[in-house]
C-alpha cells in the first residue's frame, strides 16, 4: 500500500514536471526580449502588432460565426433525430465523428478541389465565398463536440415531453425551438461553443491553405519570423485554451449539479 | 386516401427537418472526401488507374509514410504508458482528491493546446536557447545539443506529440480506471495473488481493450496532426502531413492525381486505427457493465 | 483452544471507533453469522479477518497462528463478495481456476479441482460462460466455488444474498448451508437480514455500533433477547413498559392489569418502570387458549399477512400485537372489540439494557 503510493507520487510529479517545465520555459522566454533582464516587451510588441489584432479579430469572429452556424446547424438536427427519425441516429452520429477520422489537411484538400474557382460552385473565388469556406471547415472540425455536447444535454431533459408540452399550450415550431429547447440545452450549447471557440482560435490548416488572415497562420509566420514574440503568443495561445476548456469544465460541472428544468 | 398522404407528409416532413444537416454533411464531409478517394484511382486524363496507388512506393513518400508512422507509434505508445500511470496515480494510487481534479482539468486544457503555440513553447524549452537547455549547460555543463539531440528531429517531434497524447490518454483512460470494481483486486488478493499476479491476469487483461483501442486514437490523432510539426520543423521533417500540405500548395509531386492517393492512404491509416478503437471500445463497456 | 479467535479486537478510522472490544471465539466447522444494521462494524469485523483492514487493537488467530499482521494472500482464506466481483475476463472455469493457478498448482491437480468444484454447484455446463451471460444467481454460486477451490481454512461471506432476488436469495442461502456442512468448513456469515441468519446459522453474533450484544444459538438470540437492541433487530416483539408493584412477589403492572413474572424483578424497586418483551406468536385469544396470564385490550387494527393475521390492541398505554395463524374458518377480532390475549408469564421476558 505505502509502496503504491510511493509510486504514485512520483508518476505525478514526473507527469507535473513533464508539463509544468515547458510552460515555464516559454514564459521564462517570452521575458528575455530586452538583454540583461526580464520585461513584458515581447508582449508589447506582440499586441502593438497590427498584424496581431487583425488576425485576431478575424479569428474571433470566426469563432463566433462557426458557432452561432454550427449551433442552428447541429441543435435542430439533434433535436429532429431525437423526436422523429430515432433511426437515423447511428447514421448522424457516424458522420458527425467523421472529422476526427479524416484529417483536416485532408478534407481542406478536397474543398481546394470541389470548390476551387474552375468549379460548379467556385466559392474561392470572392474573398467572402473563401470566408464562408473557412467557417463551414470550422463547423466541419467542431462538429464531432458540438454534436455530442448538445445531444447529451438533450438526453437530460426529454425533449419529446416538453415538445409535447409545448404543442398542448399551442406553441408554434419556431417558438418551441427557440423558447423550449435552445434555453435548455443550453449549457451543451455553451460547452460545444468554448471547445470550438479553442479549436478555431489555434487552426491552422484550414486557414493557411485557403489563404485567410487567422490567427494560426499569423502564428506560424511570426514563428518563422521572430525570436521572442512566439514565447509570449504561446503564452496567450495557452491562456486562451485555458479560458474556454475552464469555462467549459464550469459549465459541464454546472449542469450536473443543476439539471435543466422543464 | 387521405391517410395515405398524411403519412406521406409526414415522412417528408421527418426527411426535411434533417436535410439541413445530409446537405452540409454530403457537401463539406462526404463529396470532398469522395472527391479525393476517387481521384487516386484516375490519371489527370480521367482514365482509371492503379499507378497513383503504385507510384506511393516512391522513396519520398515511403519515407514520408514510415517517419509519420514512426513518429505517431512512437508518441502514442509513450503517451499511453505515462498517460496510464498519471490515470492510475489519480484513480487508485492513494492520492489526495485534489491531485485528481488537478490533473483532470489540466489534461482537459493541455489535450487541447496543440498546433503551432505549442510548437513555441517547446521550442523556448529545448531548443537551442531554451529553458532546459540552458539550465544543463549553466548548472550541470551538460551539452543537451552535444548529445545528437535536435528538436527538430522525430525525437523532438515525439517529444512535442506527448505534450497532448498523454493528457488524451488521461481524459479517456480515467473513467476505465474508475470502471475497475475494488473487489477484483480483493478477490485476488485473498485468493493468495500478488499484486503483480493481479495485474498481469486481471487488471491489464480488463483494461487492455481500453488501453489498446485509446492508444490507436492517439495514433489517428497524431498521423493526421499538422500544424505543430509544421511550425516546428519548417518542411525539413519529411511526415505525410506536411508532404501533402506541400502537395497542396505547389504540386511538389508533379502529379495531381498522386495527391489523392496520398490523402487516401491517410484516410486508410487512420480509418483503419479508428475502426479497430471503436471495435475495442465496444468490448471493453462490455466488461464494464 | 478455538479455531478461530478474535480477542480485543478494535478498529478506529481516524477518531471515529467502528469495532470496540470486540471478541468472539469460534469452532472448527461452525457457521457463524455476525448479524446487525448497517455501520454496525459486522463488515469491518470481516474485512479484519480477511487482511483488508489492519485492526488498530487485538489479535486474530486461526489454528493457534497469530494472522493479525499478515498480509490477504498469505492467510490461506476464502471470500465471497456482496457484488460478486468475478473476473469479467475469465470464464467460469478460469475464474474457479484463480486461486489454484496463483498458487502454481500443477495443471492436472487444476483440472480436477475445478471439475469437482463445479459440480459442487451444479454449473459444470456452464464451465465456458463468461460472468457477463449469467445472472446473479448463478455468477455468487461460481464465486462460492473460487472461495472454496484453494481448500481455504475459513470461508468468508459479506452479504452474499443481498443483491439477489428473494426466491434465489432462500435456496442459495440452503445451499450455502448444504455445501459448508459437506465440507465441514468454518464459515463466517455478514447478514443484515435476521432471517438469513436465523435460518442457516450455528451460532449469531447480534452486532450494535461496534460491539457484540449478544452471541448465541439462533433459539437463544430469538427467544432470550439479552438488550432492548437484539429483541428489537431480531424478529417483531413487543417491548411493553410496566411498572414494579411488589418486586418480592415479582409482581407487575401493565396498564391496570396485574401479572406475576417467573424472572426475578430484582434489583428493580417498587415503582420503578422496567421494559418487557412479548414475541406476537407467544399467545392466543382462543376462548380455549392455556396460559396462566392474561391480559385485556381493545382491538386497534387487524392486518392479514398471508399466513397470519397480526393483530395490535391497547393495554393502557402500551399497544401489544399478537398473531393467529390463519384459516379459513377463522373471523379476526374487529377494530373497537375487546379481546382477551392468554400466554405463559414464561413467555414475558424483562430486557435489561
Amino acid at each position: 500500500m505505502k509502496s503504491s503510493r510511493l509510486l504514485a507520487w512520483i508518476a505525478i510529479a514526473i507527469g507535473a514536471l513533464y508539463f509544468i517545465v515547458p510552460l515555464i520555459g516559454t514564459f521564462e522566454f517570452s521575458l528575455r526580449m530586452r538583454r540583461g533582464e526580464y520585461s513584458f516587451d515581447a508582449y508589447q510588441s506582440v499586441f502593438s502588432d497590427l498584424q496581431f489584432r487583425a488576425t485576431f479579430g478575424y479569428s474571433m469572429l470566426m469563432g463566433f460565426l462557426t458557432i452561432i452556424f454550427g449551433m442552428l446547424l447541429v441543435v435542430p438536427t439533434a433535436y429532429w433525430v431525437r423526436l422523429r427519425l430515432p433511426q437515423l441516429r447511428p447514421v448522424v452520429e457516424f458522420l458527425t465523428l467523421l472529422p476526427l477520422v479524416i484529417p483536416a489537411i485532408v478534407i481542406v484538400f478536397g474543398y481546394l478541389r470541389l470548390y476551387n474557382s474552375s468549379s460548379w460552385l467556385p466559392l474561392t473565388n470572392s474573398t467572402n465565398g473563401t470566408n464562408l469556406l473557412l467557417m463551414f471547415s470550422y463547423m466541419t472540425l467542431s462538429l464531432p463536440y458540438m454534436y455530442r455536447a448538445v445531444d447529451t444535454a438533450m438526453r437530460a431533459i426529454d425533449v419529446a415531453t416538453l415538445t409535447e408540452a409545448a404543442e398542448s399550450l399551442g406553441a408554434k415550431w419556431p417558438t418551441i425551438m427557440f423558447r423550449c429547447i435552445f434555453p435548455n440545452v443550453m449549457s451543451g450549447v455553451l460547452s460545444g461553443a468554448f471547445i470550438t471557440f479553442a479549436i478555431v482560435m489555434g487552426e491552422f490548416t484550414m486557414a493557411a491553405l485557403l489563404n485567410r488572415p487567422a490567427f494560426g497562420p499569423y502564428l506560424q509566420l511570426v514563428g518563422a519570423n521572430k525570436a521572442y514574440e512566439p514565447s509570449a503568443l504561446a503564452i496567450i495561445a495557452f491562456a486562451i485554451t485555458w479560458l474556454s476548456i475552464g469555462l467549459l469544465q464550469l459549465v459541464s460541472r454546472f449542469q450536473k449539479t443543476a439539471p435543466a428544468k422543464a | 386516401m387521405s391517410t395515405a398522404s398524411l403519412i406521406d407528409r409526414r415522412k417528408v416532413v421527418d426527411w426535411l427537418g434533417i436535410a439541413p444537416f445530409m446537405i452540409f454533411a454530403i457537401m463539406f464531409l462526404l463529396l470532398p472526401t469522395l472527391y479525393l478517394v476517387t481521384g487516386a484511382f484516375f490519371n489527370p486524363q480521367g482514365e482509371f488507374t492503379l499507378k497513383n496507388i503504385a507510384d506511393l512506393t516512391h522513396p519520398t513518400i515511403l519515407s514520408a509514410y514510415w517517419v509519420s508512422i514512426k513518429v505517431s507509434v512512437a508518441s502514442s505508445l509513450g503517451g499511453a504508458v505515462i498517460g496510464f500511470f498519471l490515470a492510475w496515480a489519480v484513480v487508485l494510487g492513494g492520492l489526495p482528491r485534489w491531485i485528481r481534479s488537478g490533473l483532470l482539468t489540466f489534461s482537459g486544457v493541455a489535450s487541447n493546446f496543440a498546433g503551432v503555440p505549442l510548437a513555441f513553447a517547446f521550442i523556448a524549452t529545448l531548443g537551442r536557447t531554451g529553458l532546459v537547455t540552458v539550465l544543463l549547460r549553466d548548472w550541470f555543463g551538460f551539452n543537451l545539443y552535444s548529445t545528437g539531440f535536435n528538436l527538430l528531429s522525430f525525437f523532438g517531434l515525439t517529444i512535442t506529440y506527448m505534450f497532448f497524447q498523454i493528457p488524451l490518454m488521461v481524459l479517456i483512460l480515467t473513467p476505465a480506471l474508475d470502471g475497475m470494481k475494488k473487489e477484483w483486486r480483493e478477490a485476488s488478493e485473498i485468493l493468495g495473488a500478488s499484486t503483480w499476479q493481479y495485474w498481469r491476469l486481471v487488471g491489464l487483461p480488463i483494461l487492455w481493450p481500453s488501453l489498446m483501442g485509446t492508444t490507436l486514437l492517439l495514433f489517428a490523432n497524431a498521423f493526421g496532426a499538422i500544424a505543430t510539426a509544421y511550425a516546428l520543423t519548417g518542411s525539413s521533417l519529411n511526415i505525410v502531413p506536411i508532404l501533402l500540405y506541400a502537395q497542396i500548395r505547389g504540386d511538389v509531386l508533379h502529379n495531381p492525381n498522386l495527391g489523392y492517393a496520398l490523402a487516401l492512404g491517410m484516410i486508410v491509416i487512420t480509418g483503419l486505427s479508428n475502426v479497430v478503437y471503436l471495435w475495442l471500445r465496444s468490448r471493453a463497456e462490455r466488461w464494464q457493465k | 483452544m478455538s479455531f478461530l479467535t478474535l480477542s480485543n479486537i478494535q478498529k478506529s478510522f481516524g477518531p471515529v471507533q467502528v469495532v470496540k472490544d470486540f471478541d468472539m471465539a469460534i469452532e472448527k466447522g461452525e457457521f457463524v453469522s455476525f448479524l446487525g444494521p448497517s455501520g454496525c462494524g459486522k463488515t469491518t469485523v470481516l474485512r479484519m479477518i480477511a487482511g483488508f483492514e489492519t485492526p488498530t487493537g487485538g489479535t486474530i488467530t486461526v489454528a493457534g497462528r497469530d494472522q493479525t499482521s499478515l498480509k490477504p494472500n498469505q492467510r490461506n482464506i476464502g471470500m465471497v463478495f456482496q457484488a460478486y466481483a468475478l473476473f469479467p475476463n475469465m470464464n467460469v472455469a478460469e475464474n474457479v481456476a484463480f486461486g489454484l493457478k496463483v498458487a502454481g498448482k500443477p495443471k492436472a491437480e487444476i483440472d480436477a479441482r475445478v471439475k469437482e468444484m463445479l459440480g459442487l454447484i451444479h454449473l459444470g455446463h456452464l464451465a465456458e460462460r463468461y460472468p457477463y451471460q449469467m445472472s446473479g444467481g448463478q455468477q455468487q454460486r461460481v464465486a462460492l466455488a473460487r472461495a472454496l477451490a484453494p481448500k481455504p481454512q475459513v470461508l468468508l461471506l459479506d452479504e452474499p444474498l443481498s443483491a439477489l432476488d428473494a426466491k434465489i436469495r432462500v435456496s442459495l442461502r440452503e445451499e450455502i448451508r448444504q455445501i459448508q456442512q459437506q465440507l465441514g468448513i468454518t464459515t463466517v456469515f455478514v447478514t443484515h437480514d435476521q432471517e438469513e441468519a436465523l435460518s442457516i446459522s450455528d451460532r449469531i453474533v447480534v452486532m450494535n455500533a461496534g460491539r457484540a450484544d449478544q452471541i448465541g444459538t439462533p433459539a437463544e438470540i430469538y427467544n432470550r433477547p439479552s438488550t432492548r437492541f437484539v429483541a428489537n433487530f431480531v424478529g417483531t416483539l413487543n417491548l411493553i413498559d410496566a411498572k414494579v408493584i411488589d418486586p418480592g412477589e415479582n409482581r407487575i403492572a401493565i396498564g391496570d392489569q396485574g401479572v406475576t413474572l417467573r424472572e426475578p424483578v430484582a434489583p428493580a424497586k417498587a415503582g420503578d418502570t422496567i421494559s418487557l418483551a412479548l414475541r406476537p406468536e407467544a399467545g392466543s385469544i382462543a376462548p380455549d387458549a392455556k396460559g396462566e396470564t392474561a391480559l385485556t385490550g381493545e382491538v386497534v387494527s387487524s392486518n392479514f399477512l398471508g399466513s397470519v393475521i397480526r393483530t395490535r390492541m391497547k393495554v393502557g398505554e402500551s399497544v401489544i400485537s399478537f398473531d393467529m395463524f390463519n384459516s379459513p374458518g377463522l373471523v379476526p377480532p374487529a377494530v373497537g372489540e375487546t379481546v382477551t390475549l392468554r400466554f405463559t408469564a414464561g413467555d414475558l421476558l424483562i430486557i435489561r439494557d
